[in-house]
């Protein structure tokens, strides 16, 4: 399998008042393409910081991220932003939709960011909110909509644009168990169709439905298990 | 250079302006009626600001000017030359401007200084002792001439107006009076116990005559006020000259016609060595011209002061709008939506609130304000106050107000779009 995202010694630190406190300490790490893999880790190991790393919302204090052979380090803004509409989904723990936009509109602000045609954009954001279960609630704005739904919907969002992977953070977080497992599942499917994802867990349950769980403890990985 | 430009621009420019409209929609939409209707009120309040705090200052200075206009000058104004008491030739000057088609009305008025007192009949306890008098302008008109020309009838507040044949009747200005001037001064005496009935007595160089207040007027035109009216016949008795000549002529054109063409056609015929001819805009006191230019500078200082307060009020509704919106703009920057989208999403919204509020704005102030008002002039000391609000004037003023908008609208959320995009969706 070819590598999609390859991580090399990276590092990030936080400043906490005078003193700078490091997160990650000279990760290395490679994603294969198709592959789900699952981040586990105790709180403040690193997980989420390692994601936003990973996925292009930050960028590592050192170290490089090279995408498909492509070293996003000296990528300015407007490329990594363009890099992330056309090649990266995202699902967020709080599911992170516009609260003035349709569940339908959500999905389909980012195709239309990608010049497509309205209504195959539309057409496509309608397929893909059938897809997770929601054909019947597209006019629904998030407010009206219950956690799992507005997570489904993120994860319409997150795929409509066909990205190369899907970063997840913490998606079933705040879901009740059964949800979460119909969104677990969703991302099972996906990833059973080729689609590659990393997921940030604190679940451990979760991670069976993975092919690889990496652990993280104290900004490092500690370990690196296949299924 | 340019082709770099425009390719940037062509590559994702007009997707990112789309995509702002299509996100600036929403959320006007879908932002709570409440919300909306308070930005679009202060949308609307801002824009009355720079128009009518403005426009009834300007209307203030115009009031006056209208009112000096109407009731005073006329359209054509000639008086008497510097250096003489009255307009020579003036039977030879009315006679040529009865001919001219566009002259409709001429008012011709005799004029002379003279004192009036009150209490002359009771008996002074020292001959040294200064009676109740005040010293004045005597006009005497053709009553109907006059009202044609000058409305002087409208100006009545008590009393009756002069009749053609009246004798020893008189109009006096309310400024005379104590009960329409709540001032007195040694150099500026009025007098205090004057009423509808009152006798008065007139003098006028060594003549004097007893005369009985018919009526008083009062208007915003200091000329009218400070005088004393007698048909014409009898204050030239009075003078004791029957070929005493006018001091001053007003005439009203047609309506549309430009009264320096009717001063022109005077001109040529000479009457210019024997009287200042003048239109009312030259005729115009030099104090009400340099109340001009005062307030025209006042005005404009003002509408910057209110540009500036307006660009401010949109620059904090965004502003507040972007910051309460911060982790979705990180979440649209997130998901690959460009900042450029996110912009003109702001931008959108500012000028579209914008637009209506002007909307609401010029509605208010053509559709009601400035009819209200021309109907009913504010009643301030010294003028009727109208609003000046011409279309020109709205106009820029809007567009103005549109690019005051588009950079208040810009620079918030610029500020915003420019954090880093995990911060903003982490709201830290």
């Amino acid at each position: 399998m070819d590598t999609i995202i390859k991580a090399k010694n990276l590092i990030k630190n936080f400043k906490s008042g005078q003193a700078e406190i490091r997160v990650l300490k000279g990760l290395d790490l490679e994603i294969k393409n198709g592959e789900f893999v699952t981040i586990i880790g105790r709180s403040g190991s690193g997980k989420s910081t390692l994601l936003y790393q990973l996925s292009l919302l930050d960028r590592p204090t050192s170290g490089e991220i090279i995408f498909e052979g492509l070293n996003t380090q000296n990528l300015a803004d407007d490329e990594r932003t363009k890099l992330r509409l056309h090649e990266l989904g995202y699902v967020f723990q709080d599911y992170a939709l516009v609260p003035e936009l349709t569940a339908l509109e959500n999905v389909l602000i980012p195709l239309l960011m990608q010049e497509m045609d309205k209504k195959i954009a539309t057409e496509k954001a309608i397929e893909h909110l059938t897809l997770v279960g929601l054909g019947d609630r597209i006019n629904n704005l998030p407010s009206q909509l219950s956690g799992g739904e507005q997570q489904r919907v993120s994860i319409a969002r997150a795929i409509a644009h066909e990205p190369k992977i899907i970063f997840a953070d913490e998606p079933t977080a705040n879901l009740d168990n059964e949800t979460a497992l119909t969104i677990i599942k969703i991302f099972e499917e996906l990833h059973r169709q080729g689609q590659t994802i990393l997921m940030v867990t604190h679940e451990e349950e979760y991670t069976h439905f993975a092919d690889r769980t990496i652990t993280l403890f104290d900004g490092v990985i500690k370990e690196d298990r296949k299924k | 250079m340019f082709n770099k430009i425009k390719n940037k621009v062509l590559d994702g420019g007009l997707t990112s302006f789309k995509v702002g409209f299509f996100l600036a929609i929403r959320q006007i939409r879908r932002t709570s009626k409440w919300t909306n209707a308070l930005v679009i009120c202060i949308m609307t309040l801002t824009f009355l600001n720079l128009i009518v705090v403005n426009g009834i200052l300007v209307g203030l200075i115009e009031g006056a000017v209208e009112a000096i206009k109407t009731h005073y000058i006329g359209d054509v104004f000639i008086t008497s030359l510097r250096e003489k008491n009255h307009i020579e030739q003036a039977p030879n000057i009315i006679a040529y401007a009865k001919n001219i088609p566009a002259i409709e009305n001429i008012s011709t008025r005799y004029l002379t200084n003279g004192k009036i007192e009150v209490d002359y009949k009771i008996q002074k306890k020292r001959p040294t002792d200064k009676g109740e008098e005040v010293a004045t302008t005597f006009a005497g008109i053709d009553p109907d001439a006059e009202q044609k020309v000058s409305n002087l009838a409208n100006l009545l507040i008590e009393g009756e107006y002069l009749e053609p044949d009246d004798y020893d009747k008189v109009l006096v200005g309310g400024m005379l009076l104590r009960k329409y001037l709540d001032f007195d001064s040694p150099s500026f005496p009025v007098l205090k116990n004057v009423e509808i009935g009152s006798k008065i007595r007139v003098t006028v160089g060594g003549n004097s005559r007893e005369v009985t207040v018919k009526g008083i007027v009062k208007s915003k035109v200091d000329e009218i006020d400070r005088r004393v009216f007698f048909t014409d016949t009898q204050l030239r008795n009075l003078i004791g000259k029957p070929d005493y000549g006018p001091g001053e002529i007003s005439m009203r054109i047609t309506p549309g016609t430009d009264p320096l063409l009717v001063k022109t056609l005077l001109v040529k015929e000479g009457f210019d060595s024997l009287a200042t001819i003048q239109t009312q805009d030259e005729a115009e006191p030099k104090f009400i011209k340099d109340m001009k230019k005062t307030f025209s500078m006042l005005g404009t200082a003002i509408s910057s002061i209110g540009l500036v307060v307006a660009a401010i009020t949109i620059f904090i509704v965004i502003f507040i709008n972007a910051i309460t919106r911060r982790k979705f703009i990180g979440i649209l920057k997130g998901i690959g939506i460009r900042a450029t989208a996110i912009e003109w999403a702001y931008v959108f919204q500012a000028i579209i609130y914008a637009i209506l509020g002007t909307a609401i704005g010029v509605a208010i102030v053509f559709g009601f304000l400035k009819p209200y008002i021309d109907a009913n002039p504010i009643n301030f000391p010294f003028a009727d106050g109208i609003l000046v609000a011409t279309a020109t004037d709205t106009a820029i003023r809007v567009v103005v107000l549109m690019i005051a908008t588009l950079i208040a609208g810009y620079i918030p959320v610029r500020l915003i779009t420019k954090q880093n995009t995990l911060d903003a969706i982490l709201n830290r």
